[in-house]
């Protein structure tokens, strides 16, 4: 080989170096590995007859094999290949490097794109790539059902002729009886009675305003007033109609308070008590869905309710702080 | 001239149980170095006069493990769904051995965890062991703390009884009124628009799963922190931790990457550099 010059990098690659250093190979193991086979397969052809030779052959081989691995053991000097290594001629200075383990040759002048660089990017990149294809869904999975598919779910309140004219009830049902009873709401009804040949609601939330606990109606209910509660079952499970005489409503929580309109009158909510969307389909009174309301003027079938799009507790739905929630996540 | 006598056979069998001893530790040693590596990390230089105060670290870790363990081991019990949750609580109370015993370490061993990082909090604040070079490991150690009240959060609603599931909701609807982001994480915890099954399901996976995986992570950087920096003397030592370590001046990786050489306590008082 041809000294290199100085400044030149270039060479013939190294000769390969990766020999086995140990104990030359036997075939022994291989014999063993057949008599077994032998063994399985006279199993299921001829059990008293190849079996046996099968055996005998894994018992011979075996042995040998076994005496190959204990010769060190036992003494007998092991015969290992000799390591080949071509003694390269390299410049002074350059030798603990050209021979040990950092080796690699040096980028030649002008290459500015290493194998090694390559490899590290690509290494880097494609780990990259592969943990990219593994997280996205699962991350995905995690955070996105909760946004989609969302459904609203209408309550069958059963017939209106439960709900007598100018009495309020406090109503139980189930939004998703598949669900079961996790999914138990609470609303306060009251029938407005006619109103513009239309048949008039007030139907009030019991999720407080503030920060989403069960407002309860301030005032005697079912048999202190000597009143039984009305059972109906529909499609929305086992729906409860306790009657109750409120003076407003009140949360156990923080001590929000709320006139029977919903209206906020102490405490700290932010916004009055949120209320249903209703219809009255075949004679039955359907739920559709809540919606978020500001403030209510007047009462009942005359109330002029100021409502929003459903907002959780807690957020302001007017004035400058409903700057301060400008996206809701999809509900409904 | 001292004669040195055959070694007795009490002493020989000594020497033989050593061995014996020492064998497997000396096997694991030779492959692995993890023998020389535990020995560094809790065989370490301290300072002379550490105080009591500072095996508050090391007492909520103790508390993490206890949770940690007692969690494991409730979670062979727990049913976390809406209708089995509260009556497997029940069950592990009042029916199944040693129940009461191990649900009541996790339910109070809860609190002590947060009080004991909060009082080791306070230690580290007093004692100026935040400050440099150990700014990182207080930043550390308050994403462990709030990783835990995380913990305390999610835990709480487990139970599933009315406490917990009304605290929860208001919890939730408190992460809700957060400006701008705060309905979109008011709704990732709640698992939907209401609370209900997928709410308990996840609460337990961030509860068992996600945030302790967190905290356990932390906890080893932070103590690999620990054992890099060393344990800070207190303020009232005279030997004045950090007095002589001016003397080497930062090499940073490149020009302005750390702090200029702190022209401190060894600049001002020199005769304060060796500790007597």
């Amino acid at each position: 080989m041809e000294p290199a010059g100085p400044g030149q990098h270039e060479s013939p690659p190294e000769p390969s170096h990766d020999e086995p250093h140990l104990p030359a190979p036997t075939l022994w193991p291989l014999g063993f590995a057949i008599g077994i086979v032998v063994v399985l397969v006279g199993l299921v052809v001829n059990p008293e007859i190849v079996s046996p030779i099968g055996g005998a052959i894994a018992i011979v081989f075996g042995f040998l094999w076994a005496r190959a691995a204990t010769a060190e053991l036992r003494g007998h000097a092991v015969v290992v290949e000799p390591e080949r290594r071509e003694l390269r001629e390299t410049e002074a200075g350059e030798v603990g490097a050209a021979l040990g383990e950092e080796a690699g040759a040096p980028p030649a002048r002008g290459e500015r794109f290493p194998r090694s660089r390559f490899l590290e990017g690509a290494t880097l990149g494609l780990g990259g790539l592969i943990g990219g294809i593994v997280t996205l869904p699962v991350a995905g999975f995690a955070v996105l059902p909760p946004f989609l598919g969302q459904r609203r779910h209408e309550v069958d309140l059963g017939p209106i002729s439960d709900f007598p004219e100018g009495s309020w009830f406090i109503a139980t049902f189930l939004t998703d009886p598949a669900e079961g009873e996790v999914s138990r709401r609470t609303a306060f009804v009251r029938n407005n009675g006619v109103f513009n040949n239309q048949p008039s609601f007030t139907i009030i939330s019991n999720r407080c305003a503030h920060l989403g606990c069960p407002v309860q109606a301030n005032g005697p209910t079912g048999a202190i007033l000597g009143k039984k509660t009305i059972t109906e079952h529909t499609k929305n499970g086992v729906v409860k109609l306790e009657p109750v005489v409120p003076a407003g409503f009140g949360c156990p929580c923080h001590g929000g308070q709320y006139d029977t309109e919903g209206n906020r009158t102490a405490g700290p909510p932010v916004r009055a008590l949120d209320r249903y969307a209703f219809e009255i389909r075949n004679g039955r009174l359907i739920l559709l869905g809540t919606y978020s309301v500001s403030h209510v003027d007047g009462t009942g079938a005359q109330a002029r309710i100021h409502k929003y799009k459903l907002a959780g507790p807690g957020e302001h739905v007017d004035g400058p702080e409903q700057w301060l929630y400008p996206l809701n996540p999809p509900h409904q | 001239m001292a004669y040195r006598r055959p070694p007795t056979k009490a002493q020989l069998r000594r020497q033989r149980m050593e061995a014996l001893v020492n064998y497997p530790l000396d096997w694991l040693e030779e492959r692995s170095g993890l023998v020389g590596g535990v020995r560094y990390f809790l065989f370490r230089k301290v300072p002379g006069d550490v105080n009591w105060m500072q095996t508050l670290g090391s007492a909520a870790l103790t508390a993490f493990i206890v949770q940690a363990v007692t969690g494991v081991i409730l979670a062979m019990y727990y049913k976390p769904t809406p209708n089995e949750a509260y009556r497997s609580i029940q069950n592990i109370t009042d029916h199944v051995t040693l129940g009461w015993l191990v649900r009541g370490m996790h339910r109070w061993g809860a609190s002590v965890f947060i009080i004991l990082m909060f009082l080791h909090m306070g230690r580290v604040f007093l004692f100026g062991a935040y400050k440099y070079p150990r700014e990182l490991n207080w930043i550390v150690g308050v994403l462990i703390l709030v990783l835990g009240m995380m913990e305390g959060f999610t835990g709480y609603l487990l139970p599933w009884d009315q406490t917990a599931y009304w605290a929860t909701v208001v919890g939730i609807n408190l992460n809700g009124t957060a400006p701008f982001l705060g309905p979109f994480i008011a709704q990732f915890l709640r698992a939907g628009q209401e609370i209900g099954a997928d709410t308990l399901t996840r609460f337990y996976s961030l509860h068992m799963m996600l945030i302790p995986g967190g905290i356990i992570a932390l906890i080893g950087l932070h103590l690999y922190l620990v054992v890099r920096l060393g344990v800070t003397s207190p303020p009232w030592s005279k030997e004045a931790a950090g007095m002589a370590l001016a003397d080497e001046e930062p090499q940073p990786l490149r020009p302005g990457l750390t702090r200029p050489v702190p022209r401190g306590i060894a600049a001002a008082r020199p005769e304060a550099g060796g500790s007597k």
